[in-house]
């Protein structure tokens, strides 16, 4: 990380440019994560629809 | 931990070093175990449980480990450098930050309980989140680098399962459940004190107390007899409550005496001594792969038997 100064004087971090394979790597990462929450949402949804159906959803006698 | 664990990013993650910060293999057992826990609460109780509820609660109960996995790797990432055996982790390779695994460890931690308690109820969540707690916290950062017992109370944490999925059907954690826990708790010594015995000088070089490096070989080998005799005894318990009928009490008894057999074979030998033969360490490790193989057949008779209709209890034929 370097210290700039803008123009006003106050100083920021810059970040140094990502590698062509680190930033190949975060796009991965990120569709990942991506793909993680919307299956959770998925999975949420699920659950509440089947308790919803079903009056409880938890444990009902066979 | 140390300035150790401050390890250089020599690589870029892929989706298979997140895998393996999860420890898939252990995440296995875990899942097979809460499996027979589940299928054996309703062949028991006559609880049913939807479809689709007992697989999220199954994958919660994945997720669970992965997140107590993730909890460990980030913690123990600097004794891993050291060994041979985890160097190639994805943590001390470089390949995944510490920062990213803690993050990733407390995120699932969080989801596996959420999504437990969503599916089933708050006595599963509540063991849930105990047991990621017990492995990662009790077991990772007190017991493992302060106590040779670390394997022997630690070992509470991976014997929650079956319990969880037991309560996941039926809100109560009864007898039965605690005695599915009581056949992993006092299987986890002699199978992982089997491994230890292979890989004690590394334990020592990173300043692990493990028995073998506290007590010595031959203590452990007695030691390894003597859990293997608790937990023969243990796993016929479910034959006197009606949790395993005639499938179970034949699998149990063959496994058992073969697991006796080897626990004897190996205390008489000299594995993990200095002046081991290499068939002393090679019987050391047909031990600790014939440990998973039971384990997995022990649940596994009970899954074919509530599962599928088989239950035959011993109780009332006499």
């Amino acid at each position: 990380m370097a210290d700039e100064t803008k123009p006003n004087g106050e100083n920021f971090p810059v970040p140094e440019p990502l590698s062509p394979e680190a930033r190949a790597a975060q796009r991965r990462r990120n569709i990942w994560l991506g793909l993680a929450l919307v299956a959770f949402v998925v999975l949420v949804a699920i659950t509440t629809m089947i308790k919803i159906s079903t009056g409880t959803g938890i444990a009902e006698r066979m | 931990m140390t300035e150790m664990t401050a390890t250089p990013h020599k690589r870029h993650g892929t989706a298979s070093d997140y895998v393996q910060l999860m420890k898939p293999r252990i995440m296995m057992l875990v899942v097979f175990t809460a499996v027979a826990g589940l299928v054996a609460a309703q062949g028991v109780t006559g609880h049913g449980m939807n479809p689709l509820m007992a697989a999220i609660a199954v994958l919660a109960v994945a997720l669970g480990s992965g997140a107590a996995g993730a909890i460990n790797m980030w913690y123990d990432s600097d004794i891993d450098l050291i060994m041979k055996r985890t160097s190639t982790r994805p943590i001390p390779s470089g390949a995944v930050p510490r920062d990213e695994a803690i993050a990733m460890g407390l995120i699932m931690s969080g989801v596996s309980v959420m999504l437990m308690w969503l599916a089933s109820n708050w006595l599963a969540a509540g063991l849930l989140a105990l047991s990621i707690f017990y492995y990662g916290v009790v077991y990772t950062m007190w017991l493992k680098r302060s106590t040779p017992q670390n394997i022997v109370i630690g070992g509470g944490a991976g014997a929650f399962p079956p319990v969880i999925g037991w309560a996941a059907v039926t809100g109560h954690a009864p007898l039965d459940a605690w005695i599915l826990f009581a056949i992993i708790f006092f299987w986890t010594p002699p199978h992982f004190w089997a491994l230890s015995l292979l890989a004690h000088s590394e334990y020592e070089k990173a300043g692990v107390p493990m028995l073998p490096v506290t007590h010595g070989a031959k203590a452990t080998r007695v030691q390894m007899l003597a859990y293997t005799v608790i937990l023969i005894a243990v796993s016929m318990t479910p034959l006197a409550t009606g949790l395993g009928g005639w499938i179970y009490a034949v699998v149990t008894a063959v496994l058992g005496l073969g697991f006796l057999s080897f626990a004897v074979r190996v205390w008489r030998s000299k594995a993990g001594d200095a002046d081991a033969a290499p068939a002393d360490m090679k019987l050391a490790r047909s031990m600790f792969l014939f440990s998973i193989l039971y384990l997995f057949l022990v649940f596994a008779a009970l899954i074919v038997e509530h599962g599928a209709g088989l239950h035959f209890p011993l109780r009332g034929v006499a």
